[in-house]
């Protein structure tokens, strides 16, 4: 399990984090959503110190580490922990599809080249890209290069993955298929963390929702409680000024919006 | 027009024993350079306080002044400040000069290389259990040393040619062999133009040297 308690943190003078608490159970999948600027990208990188927390404990699997009085070998074991889903998938331009998956398995845990290799094809045949298993990133789509970033983080066999808005640099038209991925991974009851802004397929994988802005967790709930009755105001209101956004997407880009409601439906 | 390119063609042999002293003075002053450069890039990406300004002041300078006034300032002016240094070869003075020189601009050169490799992949291995030294060694370093390779290898063109600057403190390379041979027939054409041919030949040689490198290591990212 996942579980934060007084997390806080600043970036010069603004205080980015103020005290969150928030816990996630074995199994669990938590989406995390709010505005931009609200810190949630902030939160899941201390949650493995790609950002230092200036004060607070993290407690992920056996790893707890209280940020005021934190060692280099704990930050480690900690990060060993988790692993991250990014925005920008941020794969290795130097390696394969398959060394990105298994390059941490040799490196970290001095695994044998040909048992890693075999792990690193069924990741890739489970996000369905072990036929491009030896292309460079490059050669990719952003759909593509999502999709291996998935594997790469499931291969490590982490606690929990983190999801940083996977798909929000994506083209509309590989939308579907990475969060296809992602429910794959969600039904098969793995610890997950996602911050996204598809509401709909944030209804369908929560167990829980998490709304956060200006720093704090504002309210939060099962998908019913937090989509269908908000209680608090600033959540009602993003929620709205989602909705509008949405139906002007759906005005402008037809074809976007026609694969949002794919997703919707499966 | 009386070019006589029998001579020309003549005197070739002789000047060709000269291109190890010029290769010698290229390939040496480019090691220094590459390891002082290294250097400088570390303290430039890292931010280190102090050793950063001085850095900062050490490319500017060498970068902003002549080449051939540092090697005389290094070979004529460094004597009279340290007695020491009075028994210094042209040789080991011309390297000396060079070296610093090359290394100025091998600093930014290496900074850039590192600092193109986007920070996302660093923060990737990471989130994947490596510790930075594995994330460097096996993710980072790569990927700089090949964006770094086109502009190193120009440095070193260069190199190869400034290297004629060692001429004005004495040191016999290839240009100073070439002056020799014109003023003693008055050939001045024939023998500079037979020296130039030398250099344009090594640095084409070079280049496709490079070249093939640099298409074996591209094709190695795009699959
Ligand atoms: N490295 C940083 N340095 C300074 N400010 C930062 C840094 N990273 C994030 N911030 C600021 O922290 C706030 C929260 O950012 P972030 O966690 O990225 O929000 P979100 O992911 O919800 O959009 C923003 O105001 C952002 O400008
Ligand atoms: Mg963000």
């Amino acid at each position: 399990m996942i579980k934060v308690s007084n997390l806080k943190k600043r970036f010069d003078q603004t205080e980015v984090l103020k005290n969150i608490n928030f816990e996630v159970n074995d199994g669990e999948v938590v989406v995390i959503i709010g505005p931009s600027g609200s810190g949630k990208s902030t939160l899941l990188r201390c949650l493995n110190f790609l950002e230092q927390p200036d004060f607070g404990t993290i407690q992920v699997g056996e790893v707890t580490v209280d940020a005021t009085r934190v060692k280099r070998a704990e930050i480690n074991r900690l990060r060993t922990q988790t692993s991250m889903v990014f925005q920008h998938y941020n794969l290795f331009k130097n390696k394969t599809a398959l060394e990105n998956v298994t390059h941490a398995l040799i490196v970290t845990q001095k695994m044998d080249k040909n048992e890693a290799d075999q792990i690193g094809r069924d990741l890739l045949n489970q996000v369905g890209m072990v036929q491009k298993a030896d292309s460079y990133p490059v050669s990719l789509s952003g759909g593509q290069q999502q999709r291996v970033g998935i594997a790469r983080a499931l291969a490590v066999k982490p606690h929990a993955i983190l999801f940083d808005e996977p798909t929000s640099s994506l083209d509309p038209e590989w939308v579907g298929e990475v969060l296809r991925v992602i429910s794959g991974i969600a039904n098969k009851r793995k610890t997950m963390l996602i911050v996204t802004h598809e509401m709909g397929f944030a209804r369908q994988v929560a167990d829980k929702v998490v709304f956060m802005a200006d720093g704090v967790i504002v309210e939060q709930g099962t998908p019913e409680e937090i989509f269908d009755h908000p209680k608090n105001e600033r959540t009602k209101q993003f929620l709205q000024e989602y909705t509008k956004q949405f139906a002007e997407d759906i005005k402008v880009d037809s074809h976007a919006s026609s694969e949002k409601r794919d997703l919707l439906s499966t | 027009m009386n070019f006589d390119i029998g001579y020309m063609i003549e005197i070739i042999p002789e000047l060709l024993k000269y291109v190890p002293i010029t290769l010698y003075l290229a390939i040496v002053s480019m090691i220094i350079a590459i390891v002082i450069g290294v250097f400088l890039a570390l303290i430039l990406v890292n931010k280190i306080p102090v050793l950063l300004q001085i850095a900062k002041v050490y490319i500017s300078f060498f970068r902003g002044t002549p080449a051939l006034v540092q090697l005389l300032m290094i070979y004529f002016g460094l004597p009279q400040l340290f007695p020491l240094l009075n028994s210094i070869s042209a040789e080991t003075a011309a390297i000396i000069a060079f070296s610093i020189n090359t290394s100025a601009y091998l600093a930014e050169i290496f900074r850039a290389g590192l600092e193109s490799v986007d920070k996302g992949q660093a923060e990737a291995a990471i989130s994947v259990g490596m510790t930075y030294p594995e994330a460097l060694r096996g993710i980072i370093l790569p990927q700089a040393v090949r964006n770094a390779i086109p502009a190193t290898g120009n440095m070193f063109i260069g190199l190869i040619k400034n290297s004629s600057l060692a001429f004005t403190i004495g040191v016999t390379e290839l240009l100073a062999q070439g002056k020799l041979m014109a003023t003693s027939n008055l050939k001045f054409f024939e023998a500079y133009f037979a020296v130039g041919l030398i250099y344009w030949v090594l640095t084409m040689l070079y280049s496709k040297l490079q070249e093939w490198y640099e298409n074996r290591l591209g094709k190695a990212y795009q699959r």
